[in-house]
């Protein structure tokens, strides 16, 4: 089976962590931050980390597929 | 507590989540050729998958609910379920179990045991497993779709509808794979969704110093030491000096022993994760993989409990909302956190981890249900020799109306609020036998078939029995016990079923062996080569890296929850 698992979790992360994170830009200094996560932009914050995490697994997935597919000269 | 009152941001995320789930069993629809594929996975998958699947499956809502609840209830106690009782099991069973397992060609725990036995055994294993674990997936879907009514008002008839849909879909489509899969992408989704949770509420607490200060008057106000919410071992001499109520006896052998090696190396809702790796050594790896970020998790589930009673204590008893009786209602625990500490967008997140552990609980439920069924029922008494694509067609079937009873179980759970009561009763009814038989039968040749049918039935009817005589002071008699009369008086529920489970399990063992001893031997040495292990030739591992051979990494495991014990003594 030649199916990478971690194409589908770097993408959906990657995703979610850019929707969060230019959500948290966009609300940024919105009140929702002092009403919920202590004043601090949590979402830019964790957006940031998931995006990071999910660029990681397609860094990984890339890799994989190099490794298994040498390109042919 | 705050309503929770999704967003835009936060919907597209619940939506884009499920498309994912969906678009994996769509994908993966290709490679379901064979039973072997639908039911199996083809024993194709990597060990890291097999691995964060094996945890995933047991990681549905009700741990992580129950476990954030037992946390504020009990404190760091509630570690013991992690330290004491899974960490262990599961590296039992790598080094010691998957062998037979993988290596006795089973397709299933109750297939080892006709191989192993009989068919009696068999059968008394997969009818009681198939009734349970569906009853399980039922009561999943039912404590889902009463949390989102509370939680966001949606009607409970279409909650109980769409995740029971979706769950169809995905594994109609991709079978074990599909669950597989989904399994670890609700993993990261609950590891990025708690984790800042985690955070922030600990961020708000004041940090781990604080936090230990703020539980002393949670301690002392009950009536206990000071320490007793964040000393694990230090208050557990005799059963009055905890919330518990057990000593350290009765949790270590009752829980730490019988009931999470019962649970960790019999239940085929995880060792069919296992059993689904690419080789021996990944199957024998995948237990051990999953005690890794298992040991790391009493931070993420009940680190947020402790932190959420020390806030209720603080605030004047204003943080949690209180139950009838005005002590807090510790299951709304996790909804309350997150509804606090969230915003709009993370609260997506979140909130989508939380929804994605409920079904994949009952994911992994319906899978194990689907082999089951076709493999040990249909295929063993129903319909045998028939052909493969049959049996395909007959787990894909299986799969709906593993759902639709499902769904009908969930219906009864919310009539009677004792079904859930009554699972947990009949699952320590058969688990707590069933690893005496295991042991018995993986580790000493002499068992027979009589032995292990009869020393099951022994150890649940001494389980039954048991319940009938033994009681909880201040609760009803009935479905928590004392139903014949009240002779063995307990403290606490716990205590009194990690009792149970001992005298279950003792009652199994030793009538297993007085029978086995008094009956003749049904299989020669030769049949039983590859499920015994005086008969089986042991793994050969020395070639792998270190990092990859089982008890290497077993031993590390062991010797990193010992110090974690200590650490918080």
């Amino acid at each position: 089976m030649n199916f990478d698992l971690r194409f589908p979790i770097g993408i959906m992360f990657t995703l979610f962590g850019g929707m969060i994170a230019i959500f948290g830009l966009a609300t940024s200094g919105n009140d929702i931050y002092t009403a919920h996560s202590l004043g601090l932009n949590i979402n830019l914050i964790w957006g940031a980390v998931m995006l990071g995490f999910g660029l990681l697994m397609l860094l990984l997935t890339w890799r994989g597929r190099k490794k298994n597919s040498p390109p042919r000269r | 507590m705050q309503q929770i009152h999704l967003g835009g941001i936060d919907y597209s995320i619940l939506l884009i989540y499920f498309g994912f789930v969906i678009g994996i069993g769509w994908m993966l629809k290709r490679y379901m050729k064979g039973s072997s594929d639908f039911f199996l996975s083809g024993r194709s998958i990597p060990a890291w998958v097999t691995g964060l699947a094996f945890l995933s499956a047991n990681l549905g809502a009700q741990e992580v609910i129950g476990m954030a609840a037992s946390g504020a209830k009990y404190g760091i106690m509630t570690s013991h379920f992690y330290w004491v009782g899974a960490i262990p099991a599961m590296v039992f069973l790598a080094i010691f179990m998957m062998p037979f397992y993988y290596g006795s060609k089973a397709r299933s725990v109750p297939e080892y045991l006709k191989l192993r036995f009989d068919e009696k055994t068999r059968g008394f294993n997969a009818v009681s497993f198939a009734v349970m674990t569906v009853f399980s997936s039922g009561i999943s879907l039912h404590a889902l779709a009463k949390l989102l009514e509370l939680l966001l008002g949606w009607n409970y008839n279409y909650s109980i509808a769409i995740s029971a849909v979706i769950v169809l879909v995905y594994i109609f489509l991709g079978g074990l794979t599909s669950a597989i899969y989904n399994e670890v992408l609700q993993f990261f989704m609950i590891v990025f969704g708690f984790a800042p949770l985690v955070f922030l509420a600990l961020r708000d607490v004041g940090g781990w110093t604080a936090l230990k200060a703020k539980l002393i008057p949670v301690a002392t106000s009950q009536g206990y030491a000071a320490g007793t919410w964040t000393q694990s071992w230090a208050h557990m001499g005799g059963y009055k000096e905890n919330p518990m109520g057990a000593d350290w006896f009765t949790m270590v052998a009752g829980l730490g022993f019988v009931l999470s090696f019962g649970y960790w190396c019999t239940d085929f809702l995880v060792v069919q994760r296992a059993m689904a790796a690419n080789s021996m050594s990944a199957a024998r790896r995948t237990p051990l993989i999953a005690a890794i970020p298992k040991m790391l998790f009493p931070a993420l589930v009940i680190l947020p409990g402790m932190i959420a009673i020390a806030l209720h204590f603080a605030s004047g008893n204003q943080f949690l909302p209180l139950g009838k009786d005005g002590t807090p209602d510790y299951n709304m625990t996790i909804p309350t956190l997150l509804a606090k500490y969230f915003p709009t967008g993370l609260l997506g997140v979140g909130f989508t981890a939380l929804m994605a552990s409920f079904m994949s609980g009952m994911a992994g439920n319906v899978t194990a249900f689907n082999t089951v069924w076709t493999y040990d029922i249909y295929q063993s008494y129903i319909a045998p020799k028939k052909s493969d694509h049959h049996y395909l067609w007959m787990g894909r079937w299986a799969t709906v109306f593993g759902i639709v009873i499902s769904v009908g179980c969930a219906y009864l759970a919310s009539k009677f609020n004792n079904i859930m009561d009554m699972l947990q009763l009949v699952f320590g009814f058969v688990n707590a036998p069933l690893f005496a038989t295991f042991l018995l039968g993986m580790f000493w040749k002499r068992a027979t078939g009589h032995g292990a049918f009869f020393g099951l039935l022994g150890g649940t009817a001494g389980a039954a029995l048991f319940h009938g005589l033994a009681h909880t002071n201040g609760t009803e008699v009935g479905i928590k016990g004392g139903w014949i009369a009240q002779h063995f008086p307990f403290n606490s529920e716990m205590a009194q079923n990690f009792t149970m489970a001992i005298v279950a399990w003792t009652t199994c063992f030793a009538l297993t062996i007085l029978i086995s001893l008094a009956t003749k031997r049904t299989k020669s040495d030769e049949e039983l080569k590859g499920l015994v292990y005086s008969l089986t030739p042991k793994p050969e591992t020395a070639h792998e890296p270190w990092y990859q051979q089982p008890v290497t990494v077993g031993i590390l495991v062991l010797i990193v929850t010992v110090a974690l014990n200590i650490i918080f003594w």
